[in-house]
């Protein structure tokens, strides 16, 4: 191996790297605040990057269609609770806003021309046709059950997954999705050739990551969300919404994993089942963070990235055995730091 | 009894059912036996244990990899030809190696809590699975075929129809050796695990010893299935063994009833029988193939986890009418035989008087705060000492100090002469110390007796094989029916196949110090034991601590009411902030001036 070799693999590990950062960092905020591991992440991310293509191919997506009947399921029990305990004038206005939403995305999919719009123009309807899948998945399939056992909450995550990647393939089909860069730039350091597609990755990654430390240590909204996540009963008695913040954390879970498969589409094929692999390599990185520290996790994760790019090279068959193994360490530190024990009630 | 009937009827219709179906059927029943197998581990592990275990599709298919390398690759070194080919020895290596990798897997991962352990199967299941396809004398992607059958007594099991007996004969066996298992000192120790942890510790159960056995029998069960699988299909690749498998696998066992040894078949054969009926009708829904009964399954999952997290067999079972159900008897055929089964040996005792347990200079500090300072106490055999004190004065923690729970910061705590430092509260149980608990620690869907058996967990010695085979029922007897005279003593006696947690809150702490007593201990500690009792049960508990001590228990009790204290026990201490502020007679301690202050304020 020489220097450039290794450049090269630095930069694809970094680049893999800052996007399971972005990954570990949603997975240790969804939870905290909720108790929920969020397999489902990586669908997220699937989706966003198999929107975008299906949105440059030209091809019809599905997704609006997802959107919609989510939206329409949520509302009816909405009403359902409305129709149990008496009329509430902000519900209902909210059942509407979410409604009209719904009318509105499914009338812009189906008059724009998609694959003729600028790029710009369809990351942001990508977005707004994805985030709010998040929130209504919280809606649908979490929130009748926050108060239950984690194994309970873990288990409906799995579950949960498993029916989007069967929703995935239907939406999108089994063949993979490639995106065209955002810029055909390509750097020069020295010798060394920087593509601008990883540059956009690690400078977004870094703006996410400020804006979300900006939001939690300097807004109300953020303060609530680690109220919750410190002491869920404590922070319901100060008028905190448990369902408002596992709404709340969802979205921006489902908005980074959008975001970072948008961002990665252009450097790797993703196919309908790839979000699996992606998600958990995040979870290892938030595993090493001890599902608690956001720095440490995000170090984990960038070093997932770069172990991963370079057993590429030496031993690429083992590459994903090498990836998966690398937890095995911290989970002996884990278990040899933590002897009592423990009764789960 | 009855159950016994539809059981047997159940054998009989399996056992006419190839002469009968066509061979789809048959093979669907053989998937269906195979993977009810590693559902039944599962329900040990996940149901039972509270473990959860996504990489149970791993070990079947080191079970399946293991036998086709034996006998259907050449590649053995010349000193093992002579093992190349047959599957039964291929069938012991494979569950040797399963074991082996079981145990080093278990060893990392058990002692870990909450989501850890789901995680780190996942991440094993993984790396397992991507080995399969990547070693190259495994075949890669392609895998392995021409595997042989197994013959049985020389009998090749070549069809479906034959190797259709095999499987449920199997799965049959595991089935009675889980539920034997189940019903054994052992298997208290392992459905403790869920919930019970803290509780088993302190009557001697070593949790993480139990936790490994189930992880190694629920591989085992695992590995098995995958021998069968790949003498069935007499040929493996690695896709029925990646993680979507591992995760089907639990699916069925949450669909069946993970908490159910039977919930295990009813999964097994819902979930297989849904995903044929599945994948013949969603293509004509969704236009063309593709694993669309994926969204079925989990939209399937996540309802039956909001409506019925225990699955489909409780309410199955609740629609089998009363008469029909034979109330669960631990015994076999009850009190007779059991009452001819020996007494267990007991400890022996130490002398009236003996000084049994002596705090010297014990401090505790959690960061700035001194829970406990330079507290001294002693007591002895034959003598009732209660530890009293306002809220916070640090009672509790203090009696963490002496039950081992925790360490002291200085000083020590010594038990019959031997230092309890850098003791565990296993190790303190079998020196004869027990205990109950402040907020009752018992498995409120064990009955009664089950409940106070675990007290006994350490005058037992029969392990798991013999658990399994029911080879350790003389013992067993002695063990219940030590229980069973606890709870006659403590009055417990017209409770005992009834469900823990429907008994009310006062006969629980009863039930605490029978559990307490069935340990043979020479010293009881007790956290508030009239707590919650009326007041005929709190006379009828001191004339049985008044009796204990009689025969030579030394006793420490943390209390709070009053009455009780002062006409039972022997001495008092005191405690305010930590440090101890009188001690005495219980007449002494009544109009001592610091006691009163503390209680009920100076007078400026």
């Amino acid at each position: 191996m020489n220097f450039q070799i290794a450049v090269l693999l630095g930069q694809d590990g970094i680049t893999n790297g800052a996007i399971y950062a972005l990954l570990a960092l949603s997975i240790i905020l969804v939870f905290t605040v909720t108790r929920i591991l969020l397999i489902p992440l990586g669908e997220f991310v699937t989706y966003g990057a198999l929107t975008m293509a299906a949105f440059q191919s030209g091809r019809s997506t599905g997704v609006v269609w997802l959107l919609l009947i989510m939206i329409v399921i949520g509302c009816a029990l909405d009403i359902r609770n409305l129709l149990k305990n008496g009329y509430d004038l902000r519900k209902v206005q909210w059942i509407i806003l979410k409604l009209a939403y719904a009318g509105a995305m499914v009338a812009l999919t189906q008059l724009l021309t998609l694959s003729e719009i600028p790029m710009f123009l369809q990351v942001i309807l990508t977005m707004m046709l994805l985030v709010p899948v998040g929130p209504m998945m919280y809606r649908l399939f979490f929130q009748p059950i926050a108060s239950a056992q984690p194994l309970v909450l873990l288990i409906v995550s799995i579950a949960v997954h498993v029916a989007m990647v069967g929703i995935g393939l239907l939406l999108f089909g089994p063949e993979g999705g490639r995106t065209q860069p955002f810029s055909d730039t390509v750097f020069r350091l020295g010798s060394v050739m920087l593509k601008s597609q990883t540059l956009w990755v690690i400078i977004v990654s870094i703006a996410l990551i400020v804006f979300l430390f900006l939001a939690f240590e300097r807004t109300l909204y953020g303060k609530a969300l680690r109220a919750t996540a410190v002491n869920r009963m404590g922070a319901r008695l100060m008028g905190i919404s448990p369902d408002f913040a596992g709404k709340a954390t969802f979205a921006l879970a489902a908005f980074i994993g959008v975001l970072s498969g948008i961002l990665i589409a252009p450097i790797t094929t993703l196919y309908f089942d790839s979000g699996f692999v992606i998600s958990l390599k995040g979870f290892v990185g938030a595993i090493i963070g001890g599902l608690i520290s956001y720095p440490l996790a995000a170090i984990g994760a960038v070093g997932v990235g770069l172990v991963e790019a370079f057993s590429m090279f030496w031993a690429s068959d083992y590459k994903e055995v090498i990836v998966f193994t690398l937890i095995i360490p911290f989970l002996i530190w884990r278990s040899l730091t933590s002897h009592h024990v423990e009764d789960e009630e | 009894m009855k159950s016994r009937y539809v059981i047997t009827g159940f054998i009989a219709l399996l056992a006419v059912a190839p002469l009968v179906l066509p061979t789809f059927q048959i093979t669907l029943l053989n998937y269906i036996g195979m993977y009810a197998l590693v559902v039944l581990g599962l329900v040990l592990l996940t149901g039972v244990g509270g473990m959860t275990s996504f990489g149970q599709a791993a070990f079947v298919g080191l079970g399946s990899y293991t036998s086709a390398y034996f006998t259907a690759t050449q590649q053995f070194p010349v000193w093992l030809e002579w093992a190349a080919g047959s599957p039964w020895l291929a069938l012991i290596a494979g569950v040797l190696l399963t074991t082996a990798v079981a145990l080093i897997l278990g060893a990392l991962t058990l002692r870990l809590s909450g989501h850890y352990l789901p995680l780190g199967t996942i991440a094993w299941g993984i790396s397992l699975y991507y080995l399969f396809g990547t070693m190259k004398n495994l075949g890669g992607h392609s895998g392995i075929s021409d595997l042989p059958p197994i013959s049985v007594f020389g009998f090749a099991l070549e069809k479906n129809e034959e190797i259709y007996y095999l499987i449920w004969a199997i799965l049959l066996l595991a089935v009675l050796i889980t539920q034997n298992l189940l019903n054994s000192r052992e298997g208290r120790a392992i459905r403790a695990l869920k919930g019970g942890q803290l509780m088993a510790e302190s009557m001697g159960v070593n949790t993480f010893r139990s936790k490994l056995i189930v992880f190694l029998i629920s591989a085992v069960f695992a590995a098995v299935s995958g021998w069968l699988y790949a003498h069935a299909q007499r040929f493996v690749n690695p896709s029925p063994f990646g993680l979507h498998m591992g995760i089907d696998y639990l699916f069925m066992a949450l669909i069946g009833g993970v908490a159910n040894v039977w919930g295990a078949l009813l999964g097994a054969g819902l979930l297989t029988m849904m995903k044929q009926w599945l994948q013949d009708i969603l293509p004509f829904i969704f236009g063309d193939k593709g694993n669309y009964e994926t969204i079925v399954f989990g939209l399937l999952i996540v309802f039956i986890m909001h409506k019925t997290p225990g699955g489909l067999w409780p309410i199955l079972m609740h629609f089998v009418p009363a008469s029909l159900k034979t109330k669960k008897k631990l015994l076999p055929a009850a009190t007779d035989k059991h009452a001819a089964a020996p007494d267990l040996p007991r400890r022996t005792q130490p002398e009236k008087g003996d000084l049994i347990l002596e705090a010297r200079n014990v401090t505790r500090q959690f960061g700035g705060l001194v829970a406990n300072k330079e507290m001294n106490l002693q007591v002895h055999a034959g003598e009732i000492l209660a530890l009293i004190g306002p809220n916070g004065a640090g009672k509790s923690t203090m009696f963490n100090q002496l039950s081992a729970v925790d360490t002291p910061t200085s000083g020590e705590v010594l038990f019959r002469g031997q230092s309890l430092k850098g003791i565990s509260s296993r190790q303190v149980a079998s020196l004869g110390m027990s205990r109950t608990f402040q907020h009752v620690k018992l498995l409120p869907t064990m009955t009664v007796l089950e409940n106070v058996a675990i007290g006994a967990h350490l005058r037992g010695d029969r392990g798991i094989i013999s658990s399994a085979l029911h080879l350790e029922r003389a013992q067993e007897a002695s063990l219940l029916k030590e229980a069973e005279r606890q709870l006659i003593r403590v009055g417990l006696g017209d409770y005992l196949y009834e469900e823990a947690g429907s008994l009310a809150l006062g006969q629980q702490r009863i039930l605490e110090i029978a559990r307490a007593l069935c340990a043979d201990p020479c010293m009881l500690l007790l956290d508030e034991p009239a707590a919650g009792l009326r007041l005929k049960e709190k006379q009828a508990l001191a004339e049985l601590l008044d009796k204990l001590r009689s025969e030579g228990m030394a006793i420490l009790l943390v209390e709070h009411d009053m009455d009780f204290v002062m006409n039972l026990v022997d001495r008092i201490v005191v405690m305010e902030f930590g440090e101890k502020i009188a001690e005495g007679l219980p007449q002494e301690i009544q109009t001592n001036p610091a006691v009163l202050e503390a209680y009920l304020g100076g007078a400026e």
